[in-house]
């Protein structure tokens, strides 16, 4: 059969580095100074059992209302007196006794909904309500930091995620073949064509630019795409390059566990083993820059409370958030803990939330990126006077 | 549309209303655009990919069998591979028979529609089990019914057990049903009936709340699909196991429906197709997919028109859009999904995929739309901008180079861009085909073109 070439020189892409940013709308960066400080952004897809992640084996009515699903206190790794770790966490368990990680135990959208859809619209846009924003909280956030200091975001993996979409171009990296030195030809003659084209013509000058910065880095062997673990070290890679992103985001899905959820093991406990990768490997592969970074994992709700008929979970209300990273400030729990009590169940149903997702981010966006509290207030999060920024989250 | 010249409709009937040229096509477009596109609709449903491809029946007892060599041979992962093997090359044949399909057929809008309505009830191969009842389920659920009533392609959607297994409706037990006061575990999952709702049928913001999934949850109890313990023509089928239904009458979204067995749902989802929001949602969604993505109301409101007055009559709409001005507009302003893009390149060189794992699969991985593993029940986004990031027209440009080594066809290039393009071939386009170093770049420019990638 017909074979189709493959590339057989990686080539660096002057192209891509040279004309692109001039064409399209580079000016709008700043010649500010490069910040030091790195944001991960981890969407958990699907609904996250944060009562999974971090059950609460000393809350009286935890493994009752779980049963078989429960993760069995002699499994969990220990935090306190309430919370344990998942066993597959374990990673993440050292950041948190070194301080360099921490939970917030029952967080929530400013509005409940059980739709995932409708519910990470709603985590990504950062608005009041469903379909109040079109654009993403962190292209929004990235807009205002670029006033002062030209920085980058990028996504990895093969789609955008809402979070990143909005007027600025956003970087993007996905595994694939190297661009070679026919196809560098071809981009060249499509630049011209794409001159009026406002998605493809931005989109491609951008997306050249990023393989040359990953040809450039030498990210080595050909990464696949269902490896996240190569993934993650190569956001690593982006993020340390020398005109790489300050900012990354990825998403890790399957965390929708309505049937056979498992325990210490199982279906949730390998998503979970993921997860625990990615922190992990950005703490590796970040190295010394891993004293300025936060990672923010969070998902779009929780899941209910008790197990359902099917030996999962359904669609619930507040889960579990991480912030992971050598600039967090070493702390205990962020939030309250509403307790599993039958009377402090929402609506009888779902842990109850005790702070709004947004608080964190703001928190976040506020101490550790710089970015101005009446900015957040108005651009990055309107409508959020009452979920006010979480203080000292931050070293 | 009297603006539009006959040749630029005909451009425009085959590459946005369809899969994109073979060479020759737009030309016999060209007599009746409109009438070429009518003359696909057809009661009888969309054409079936050939080859040999199991039934729903056939797969779940070659997954029988696998479990059953696993059970015997323990944890031997060489026999476990084995035994695996043919269900995995199972999905591979049915990816490579759908995209030559989608490569070869005369009916390009046919196919469209049925891949809309594919993606609108997706069933994603999240587990093996579910893998092996991903083609079957478009097979036998979707493609006989895309031009019937929506209410019978919905009913033929959520009684297949690729649906019912994909959102574990399955195993949804009546918490008061017989077998849960016998065997005291199990219970109600909600999942099958809040997608149905939610991206089926009316829509997030229709106003129905939790009470109502979980009473539609409950109504639906029951719809399962056969194992090793019912008579050999009902295993891998859909059944309805009785013991397991919830008794008891139900209220969802302000209607009654009595004590009823397996017709309970069945009653529910004819009022869910019914309802005028589920018209208003499905047009919206039909006017996006193949037009905008912030669609003309004027055209919204056609195809709304159409559904109602119809009574949900999937050829009505098909025709309403076809006759819409609206839909004519010469701005491309959708971009092809990349499943839509590699077709319409094997459809330029009038060539198809040899090789389902090389040229489907994993082409499309690459892509970031790998048959029939849309990451979340809404399935793959209708939204241009959503398939547009730096990185996927990065990874167009380097599967595009490398198709047209192996494809780009003889012949010149400016003519065959000509054929492939009709009336909406730029000259600036036409003329960067003609001034390519080779054949295989400037078919590659071709295919990179905006008009190209643009429908």
């Amino acid at each position: 059969m017909t074979r189709f070439d493959l590339p057989t020189r990686r080539s660096f892409l002057a192209l891509g580095a040279g004309l692109s940013l001039t064409m399209y709308g580079g000016g709008a960066f700043a010649a500010g100074a490069p910040m030091r400080q790195k944001l991960v952004l981890v969407v958990a897809r699907g609904a996250m059992d944060g009562l999974s992640l971090a059950p609460p084996i000393g809350d009286p009515n935890y493994a009752a209302l779980r049963g078989p699903i429960a993760i069995p206190a002699d499994a969990v790794l220990k935090l306190d007196g309430t919370f344990g770790l998942h066993p597959k966490l374990d990673g993440l368990h050292r950041m948190i006794q070194s301080g360099q990680a921490r939970l917030a135990p029952a967080v929530a959208l400013p509005q409940r909904i059980r739709s995932h859809f409708e519910a990470q619209d709603l985590l990504e846009t950062g608005g009041p309500r469903s379909y109040a924003l079109k654009t993403g909280w962190l292209n929004r956030a990235v807009q205002a930091i670029q006033v002062a200091h030209p920085i980058q975001a990028m996504s990895l993996g093969a789609q955008r995620p809402l979070v990143l979409t909005g007027p600025i171009q956003s970087q993007s990296w996905s595994p694939g073949r190297p661009v070679n030195d026919s196809a560098e030809r071809v981009a060249a003659v499509l630049q011209d064509l794409y001159a009026n084209d406002p998605l493809l013509g931005p989109a491609l000058a951008s997306g050249l630019q990023t393989e040359s910065m990953a040809a450039g880095m030498g990210t080595g062997q050909p990464v696949a795409p269902q490896n996240v673990a190569a993934l993650v070290a190569t956001a690593a890679k982006f993020l340390t390059a020398p005109d790489g992103p300050s900012i990354a985001v990825l998403s890790l899905d399957g965390f929708d566990t309505h049937a056979r959820q498992g325990a210490a093991e199982g279906q949730l406990a390998v998503r979970f083993n993921t997860l625990d990768q990615t922190l992990t490997g950005l703490q590796t592969g970040l190295g010394p820059a891993w004293k300025d970074t936060v990672v923010i994992v969070a998902t779009e709700f929780g899941r209910t409370a008790r197990i359902n008929g099917t030996q999962g979970t359904d669609h619930g209300t507040a889960s579990a958030l991480v912030l992971a990273g050598g600039a967090v400030k070493p702390g205990g729990m962020i939030g309250d803990w509403p307790t599993l009590a039958d009377n402090k169940l929402f609506e009888n149903r779902d842990l109850a939330p005790t702070l709004d997702v947004r608080s964190v981010f703001k928190g976040v966006l506020a101490d550790h990126m710089g970015l101005d509290r009446s900015v957040l207030e108005t651009a990055v999060f309107p409508e959020s006077a009452d979920a006010p920024a979480a203080k000292g989250l931050v070293a | 549309m009297a603006s539009v010249t006959k040749d630029l409709q005909a451009a425009i009937a085959v590459t946005r209303f369809g899969l994109g040229a073979r060479p020759g096509e737009i030309d016999a477009a060209k007599g009746d655009p409109q009438g070429w596109l009518k003359a696909q609709i057809r009661r009888q449903g969309a054409d079936q990919p050939q080859g040999d491809l199991g039934s729903i029946r056939e797969n779940f007892a070659a997954l029988d069998a696998r479990q059953q060599v696993i059970r015997n041979g323990a944890a031997d992962p060489a026999m476990r591979r084995e035994a695996t093997a043919p269900l995995r090359e199972g999905v591979i044949d049915e990816m490579l028979a759908r995209a030559r399909l989608a490569a070869t057929t005369p009916a390009g809008f046919r196919e469209r529609w049925t891949l809309f309505w594919a993606n609108h009830f997706t069933v994603a191969a999240k587990a093996l089990q579910v893998a092996a009842a991903v083609g079957p389920f478009e097979r036998e659920a979707i493609r006989p019914n895309v031009f019937g009533r929506f209410e019978d392609l919905l009913v033929a959607s959520t009684r297949h057990p690729g649906m019912l297994l994909y959102l574990d409706q399955a195993q949804s037990l009546g918490p008061n049903s017989q077998v849960a006061t016998r065997q005291r575990r199990g219970g109600l999952n909600e999942n099958l009936a809040r997608e149905i709702m939610e991206l089926h049928t009316v829509g997030a913001d229709a106003g129905y709340t939790q009470a109502d999934v979980t009473e539609f949850a409950r109504a639906l109890t029951g719809w399962s699909i056969g194992g090793q313990q019912v008579p050999e023509a009902q295993r891998g089928a859909y059944i309805y196991r009785a013991a397991m239904h919830e008794p008891g009458e139900r209220t969802i979204m302000g209607r009654r429906y009595g004590t009823g067995g397996e017709d309970q749902a069945r009653r529910v989802l004819a009022d869910l197709a019914g309802d005028r929001r589920t018209a208003r949602h499905l047009a919206r969604k039909i006017a996006v997919h193949f037009v905008a993505d912030d669609p003309p109301a004027a055209l919204t409101a056609r195809l709304e028109a159409a559904w109602t007055t119809s009574g949900g009559d999937l050829s009505a709409v098909a025709a309403a859009l076809i006759a819409a001005p609206e839909a004519w507009e010469p701005q491309a302003r959708k971009l092809k999904t990349p499943y839509e893009f590699i077709v319409s390149g094997y459809r330029a060189a009038s060539v198809q995929p040899r090789d389902g794992q090389r040229e489907v699969a994993v082409a499309l991985t690459a892509l970031g739309q790998r048959p029939w593993a849309a990451p979340q029940p809404n399935g793959w986004s209708e939204m241009a901008a959503d398939w547009a990031p730096p990185d996927a027209i990065v990874k167009r440009l380097t599967w595009a180079q490398a198709f047209s080594n192996a494809y780009a066809p003889q012949g010149s290039p400016a003519e065959i861009a000509d054929s492939v393009l009709g009336a909406r071939l730029s000259p600036v386009t036409r003329q960067a085909v003609s001034r390519a170093e080779t054949r295989p770049e400037a078919f590659a420019i071709l295919l990179m073109s905006p008009e190209f990638q643009r429908r």
